[in-house]
């Protein structure tokens, strides 16, 4: 059977002449004069700083880009093997970053034919290509989840989703793979995961790959071609040539350390890169305790009704005993659902423990009671700062400077600090701007100094340096280094060994849980 | 949310009949139940679905756990049209304004009874079906435009994602100091916040899988079905079964005298 697919496919060839494209609305193009030969069936790494229009490049490839009504704006041409894409149904396949948004049907095999089933294949032929893809990208060996095809897609963990979505995408018979950032919303194991199930696909079908992603060594021995894209017309008062399309090509090792230095400050992660960051200096011997967990077991759902009846929640982990103490870091690891993160947001005092408790000591509560689950948000925010995983969650204002002030103003206190948050995590030329057009990494940045604002002594962070950039990554890490050392006691949910190891202290391993496991202790301590 | 729509784990039988079918039996029910409010229809129809439950595999539990609102709401207003229908026969309980007499008992049980009937099919249906199939029948059988069918069928499944959004969004808020507590126009205003954030993510999560949907060859005019939606004898059962229980209520009403048409 593995013939079929690997016989059908036929690598693609991808040619841009004096491409450019300007989204509606738009007052400059993201790509502009862009010259650019792929030949079927190479491999390629797509880098550039960010506003290089890589991303909007792979929307063109894969046809998704505009509408004939838009007012967008094309500029020269970009073919796939001769013939514009959006007139080419099923030549490129594209995975995007987030994984819930690549899942289209609830049960996985639904899922997988999906593709097939609108480009008119014959039944019996897509049942054959979603077996095989799946077997493929590695879902239905035991090790991969031993998948039936009506397993529900939402049980599946982010590695195993973009899994899936590769496999929608290889029953098209595609080409063309395209990827976007494909593995910077998951954990290592997810991003091996994935990239191993792309290098395995490529093998055997010999489909032409582009993939854009800022972590190089993952890609690095995958590909056999990088491109160095410039920012298109990020450069103000530009718009003649020499800016925009291809800065630098060819085989990854020359690429590499041709343009090591210029990668390294555009926040490429390059090979062996780690970011330069400031060194934790004092670290107390006898730090105050601030806040403490005992026992914990913890959930995000609620007690349950049930008709009449109260249910508590099957915890996700228990018996969780922690302390954060004054200038000193907690940092929190562990596989896949073990409950970090719903770990990290009981201590915070946005979720009710199930099981145990946590109780903030005086110098933390100042007077609000022992339970950070009961202070009111503003008592909160002055106390416990939390910093989300998604900064767009936290946006509660339309600009900048509201979004800085806005913690502050509740409290009546602090306005003089956000001057200095502005100007310590580059925000200060951004004030005006909505939150929500910020590129990533300046999300990242402002979703710190927003909590930050409102002066809490403890501030805890959900995987904070998931799919940044070498650059926000190293100011991030300095960042809280200073904070510590000042005093600021951090708790940070991370896979991120390296970040630790900047921030220094203690590090709390949530072991993994056996499903019945929970229960069945609980079970037995009643 | 996600487990609701799963039927996952129930073999019944009805869960192996075609959806459109079920779907039309169910229609036939409550179009029947919909033209009368005597108690004596209502109540046919009412113990025959309660035949139906292990059919379709549903248990007096979980229907209590899944319609609890639905059943409470039917016995308010069945109660509340008791107290304030206009009095006929021996009066039962008069309290000043609030009276009950035989004739607004019925009228209050009828209510409550059609309003349980009604609504209990459409519970059956959910019960023994998956949504997927569903949307394989009716743009297969029913021939209802598939993109409407099939966008509808991703949108749903984003629903659920919502439902935790919602919840992730309001720990974030509180997290910036924007509580749930103060007076009654603090809360709206905070509500209503939250309501936009998890608008503008539904709008970002739905424009991404639009996306995603469109790059896998979706909106094309020719589009070809994994799956057959597939009729069979047990279809033909479940449209009798509709026909013989819409009919039994009939009957039985017009038997006993008590059939009264809405509008008169």
């Amino acid at each position: 059977m593995s013939a079929t697919q690997s016989g059908m496919v036929r690598p693609a060839a991808i040619s841009a002449d004096g491409w450019g494209w300007r989204h509606a609305g738009r007052a400059q193009a993201a790509v502009q004069g862009l010259d650019l030969r792929i030949e079927p069936g190479e491999r390629v790494l797509l880098l550039g700083p960010s506003g290089a229009g890589k991303s909007t490049l792979l929307h063109a490839l894969a046809g998704v880009l505009g509408d004939e009504e838009d007012d967008s704006d094309e500029t020269g041409s970009l073919l796939i093997d001769g013939v514009a894409p959006r007139e080419h149904l099923g030549c490129a396949g594209l995975m995007q970053q987030d994984p819930e948004t690549q899942v289209v049907l609830s049960r996985v095999g639904d899922d997988v034919a999906f593709g097939a089933e609108n480009l008119a294949v014959p039944r019996d032929e897509i049942w054959s290509r979603v077996h095989e893809a799946l077997d493929d990208v590695g879902l239905r060996t035991a090790a991969g989840g031993g998948l039936a095809l009506d397993h529900p897609t939402a049980a599946l963990s982010g590695g195993q989703k973009q899994r899936l979505a590769l496999a929608g995408i290889l029953a098209m018979q595609p080409g063309l793979i395209l990827l976007d950032e494909p593995t910077a919303n998951l954990d290592p194991a997810g991003v091996l995961e994935v990239r191993d199930a792309v290098g395995r696909c490529l093998d055997k079908t010999g489909a032409t790959l582009v993939v854009v992603e800022h972590r190089v060594s993952v890609w690095k021995d995958l590909v056999d071609r990088i491109v160095v894209l410039q920012p298109g017309s990020a450069a103000p008062g530009t718009g003649g040539s020499g800016t925009g399309g291809v800065l630098l090509d060819g085989p990854p090792d020359q690429v590499l350390s041709e343009a090591r230095t210029m990668l390294m400050s555009a926040g490429v992660w390059v090979p062996g890169y780690v970011p330069a960051t400031r060194e934790r200096r004092n670290e107390p011997h006898t730090a105050q305790l601030l806040l403490a967990a005992q026992d914990l077991a913890v959930s995000r759902e609620k007690p349950r009704r049930k008709g009449f009846k109260t249910i508590p929640p099957v915890p996700v982990q228990t018996g969780i005993s922690a302390q954060v103490r004054a200038g000193q870091a907690l940092t929190i690891t562990g596989p896949n659902g073990a409950g970090k993160s719903t770990f990290a947001l009981t201590l915070a005092g946005l979720l009710a423990p199930v099981d145990g408790k946590v109780s903030a000591a005086v110098d933390l509560s100042k007077g609000a009671g022992i339970d950070p689950y009961k202070w009111k948000a503003e008592q909160l925010i002055s106390r416990i700062g939390t910093v989300f995983q998604e900064p767009e969650h936290q946006f509660v204002t339309g600009n900048v400077m509201d979004e800085l002030m806005f913690g502050p103003k509740h409290l009546g206190h602090g306005e003089d600090r956000v001057d200095e948050l502005l100007e310590r995590l580059r925000l200060t030329h951004l004030v005006d701007a909505n939150p929500y057009t910020l590129s990533g990494g300046e999300k990242r940045r402002l979703s710190v100094a927003t909590v930050l604002a409102a002066h809490p002594k403890v501030l805890v962070l959900d995987e904070p340096t998931f799919g940044q950039d070498a650059n926000t990554w190293a100011e991030l890490a300095s960042f809280l280094s200073e904070l510590l050392d000042a005093g600021t006691a951090v708790v940070s949910v991370t896979h991120d060994q390296e970040f630790s190891a900047v921030l220094g202290g203690t590090e709390l391993r949530l072991g993994p849980v056996q499903q019945g496991e929970a229960t069945h202790q609980e079970a037995g301590a009643a | 949310m996600r487990d609701a729509l799963n039927i996952r784990g129930n073999h019944a039988l009805l869960t192996k009949a075609n959806p459109l079918v079920k779907f039309v039996s169910v229609f036939l029910i409550s179009l029947v139940l919909a033209l009368s409010i005597d108690w004596v229809s209502a109540s046919t129809a009412l113990l025959a679905e309660l035949a139906l439950f292990p059919l379709a595999g549903l248990t007096l539990r979980l229907l209590w756990q899944r319609a609890w609102p639905l059943i409470i709401a039917a016995a308010f207003g069945g109660w509340s049209t008791a107290i304030v229908a206009a009095d006929s026969g021996a009066v039962l309980l008069d309290v000043g304004l609030w009276s009950i007499s035989e004739g607004s008992l019925e009228l209050g049980l009828g209510f409550m009874l059609r309003g349980l009937a009604i609504a209990l099919p459409a519970i059956l249906l959910m019960t023994c079906t998956d949504p997927t199939d569903l949307a394989d029948a009716l743009a297969q059988k029913a021939k209802l435009p598939h993109r409407f069918v099939l966008g509808s069928l991703a949108a749903m499944r984003l629903v659920g994602l919502m439902a935790e959004e919602w919840q992730t969004i309001g720990m974030a808020r509180r997290a910036r100091g924007v509580g749930s507590q103060g007076s009654p126009f603090q809360r709206l205003k905070a509500t209503l916040g939250q309501s936009f954030g998890l608008l503008v993510q539904a709008v970002r999560r739905a424009s991404r899988l639009a996306v995603t949907m469109e790059a896998r060859g979706f909106g094309g005019g020719q589009r070809t079905w994994a799956r057959e939606s597939t009729y069979s004898m047990l279809d033909v059962w479940v449209v009798l079964g509709g026909l013989v229980i819409a009919a039994a209520a009939v009957l039985t009403a017009v038997g006993a005298g008590t059939w009264s048409f809405v509008w008169r």
